[in-house]
């Protein structure tokens, strides 16, 4: 179930007109449906944002994807329906539901439509990160490399992972075997040598940076440059007008959840 | 494919050819979609991994994939404790295959100290400990200096002629070449040919087909043909015996001819 659930997260390689957005834009569009969906508990505006979303996952080529990730959700969406409906009215548990469906389609479209790359260079782009990365680590790109490398170790980490697993069930552990203590100790064989893995990892790709020149001067160039286009100017400004009018409502009215 | 007791079988291909797939197909780590594997009668997909593993050893390529332990001693312990051999011959069976090894005077040190070899041997030693009918090595000659490739070679013998099956996964031609097992080559995910070291790696088609290139001894005994020898030469002793006669002959013709 898990795996399926990461699947929804994964970046696909498409040239589509929703994966050519700005990725600034475009997280500026996930702020823009995630402020009002965590101020109002309202059920119509809730499913109104889910749906606006629908069109852009279409577009993206994305929404089968979009479905699987959906289905492996449902657990955790009734287990929210039910701990809700027992300790509250109906509508606020559909409400609390709605919430956790629209924040997943919402993280899941971005991380579905936006390589790793552009959000690499989207987040070098932003003043205060670089200035945060100078006074760390010395360096203004060092924070967006850092994310980047993250997100890519991903599969790798994966792949190893299961070679792990592999390898431990071969010397007979059974991971799902004993009572529930015995059943997290069974993990600890797997999560050391992954751990161990990753350090190592880690250190090996700082020295292999380190022997082409990382970090290099200031004022690196960057191969592929991002520039915003009409269609994402427009983008920005719906969200930030959604952002400004959603605070706006919230601070001068009562919005009832149904 | 067919391994009996006391066989000696190398499976070898190109990178990506299904080596360690089949490796994994023999202790149900993965289950045959088409097609049926068993191990002494039993078929694989009626097993578990664990009951599988007790018959059938895999050591993996890489020892960091499974070394976690904080000695050697409890290392080579873990797997006889899954099986649930009493602490009495764990105890002993350890002892035993640390001997084995030459691991002995590592038994108290971190498996984390060691050098690559012998991590290496460790993960060997974890595996030898449950005593398997059949053992999987996979690419046991990576990392191993040449004098550690040749204990490796005369431990394999060993276990051999005490009627145990070893099933060595490589790409190390010429430590092949020098034990002359049973080859099986595969290709893209099929076996192309079987049949003893020497037929196969001297087979220049074959050779191509699996993306090898030929042990020293076969390339100098393919260039020799034109005096006579055979071309199926691939290990040392038979070099020895073929050149030791041609070179008598070739005294006897001289003290002939004068």
């Amino acid at each position: 179930m898990s795996l399926r659930v990461l699947n929804g997260f994964k970046f696909s390689s498409l040239k589509t007109p929703v994966h050519r957005l700005d990725p600034r834009a475009k997280f500026m569009l996930v702020i823009g449906i995630i402020v009002p969906s965590l101020l109002f508990t309202n059920i119509y505006l809730l499913a109104g944002l889910l749906l606006v979303q629908v069109p852009l996952l279409l577009i993206g080529r994305v929404a089968r994807r979009w479905v699987q990730s959906l289905r492996a959700g449902v657990f955790l969406s009734a287990l929210i329906f039910v701990v809700n409906f027992f300790t509250g009215p109906l509508a606020n548990a559909v409400a609390l539901t709605l919430r956790f469906l629209l924040l997943m389609t919402t993280f899941s479209f971005f991380f579905m439509t936006t390589s790793p790359d552009d959000l690499g260079l989207a987040i070098d782009k932003v003043g205060f990160i670089r200035w945060l990365s100078r006074r760390w680590l010395g360096y203004p790109n060092a924070l967006s490399f850092t994310f980047t490398t993250a997100v890519r170790l991903v599969p790798t980490m994966a792949v190893d992972a299961q070679t792990v697993v592999d390898a431990q069930r071969s010397r007979g552990l059974e991971l799902d075997k004993g009572n529930l203590l015995k059943r997290v100790r069974n993990y600890i064989p797997i999560l050391i040598p992954l751990l161990l893995i990753a350090i190592r990892r880690s250190l090996e790709l700082a020295e292999a940076l380190e022997a082409r020149g990382f970090p290099g001067k200031e004022g690196r160039t960057s191969l592929f440059e991002l520039r915003f286009k009409p269609v994402d100017y427009a983008l920005l400004g719906i969200s930030l007008a959604g952002i400004v009018l959603s605070f706006w409502v919230f601070f001068h009215y009562r919005v009832p959840t149904i | 494919m067919k391994v009996d007791s006391g066989d000696f079988l190398a499976i070898m291909g190109e990178n990506g050819a299904g080596k360690t797939t089949l490796a994994k197909q023999l202790n149900g780590l993965l289950r045959p979609s088409l097609g049926k594997v068993t191990v002494d009668g039993d078929d694989t997909t009626k097993k578990s991994v664990a009951q599988l593993s007790r018959k059938v050893g895999i050591v993996f390529q890489n020892p960091d994939h499974l070394l976690f332990s904080e000695t050697v001693r409890e290392e080579v312990g873990f797997a006889l404790k899954n099986f649930g051999f009493e602490p009495g011959v764990v105890v002993k069976q350890v002892e035993r295959t640390l001997e084995a090894l030459d691991l002995a005077h590592y038994a108290e040190t971190s498996p984390f100290l060691l050098c690559g070899g012998g991590r290496k041997r460790v993960a060997l030693a974890a595996v030898l400990a449950w005593e398997p009918d059949y053992l999987i090595l996979d690419e046991p000659t990576i990392w191993q200096d040449y004098q550690q490739k040749e204990r490796l070679r005369n431990f394999i013998l060993q276990l051999n002629s005490q009627g145990k099956a070893v099933v060595m996964v490589t790409h190390d031609v010429e430590f092949v070449a020098e034990c002359n097992p049973k080859v099986v080559l595969m290709s893209k995910g099929r076996i192309v040919a079987q049949g003893q070291a020497d037929e196969i790696l001297s087979d220049d088609g074959l050779i191509e087909k699996a993306s090898l290139v030929k042990p020293q001894m076969a390339k100098l005994f393919s260039q020799l043909g034109e005096f006579g020898f055979p071309r199926d030469v691939v290990d040392v002793h038979r070099a020895k015996m073929l050149l030791e006669q041609k070179l008598s002959e070739a005294k006897v013709s001289v003290a002939q001819s004068s």
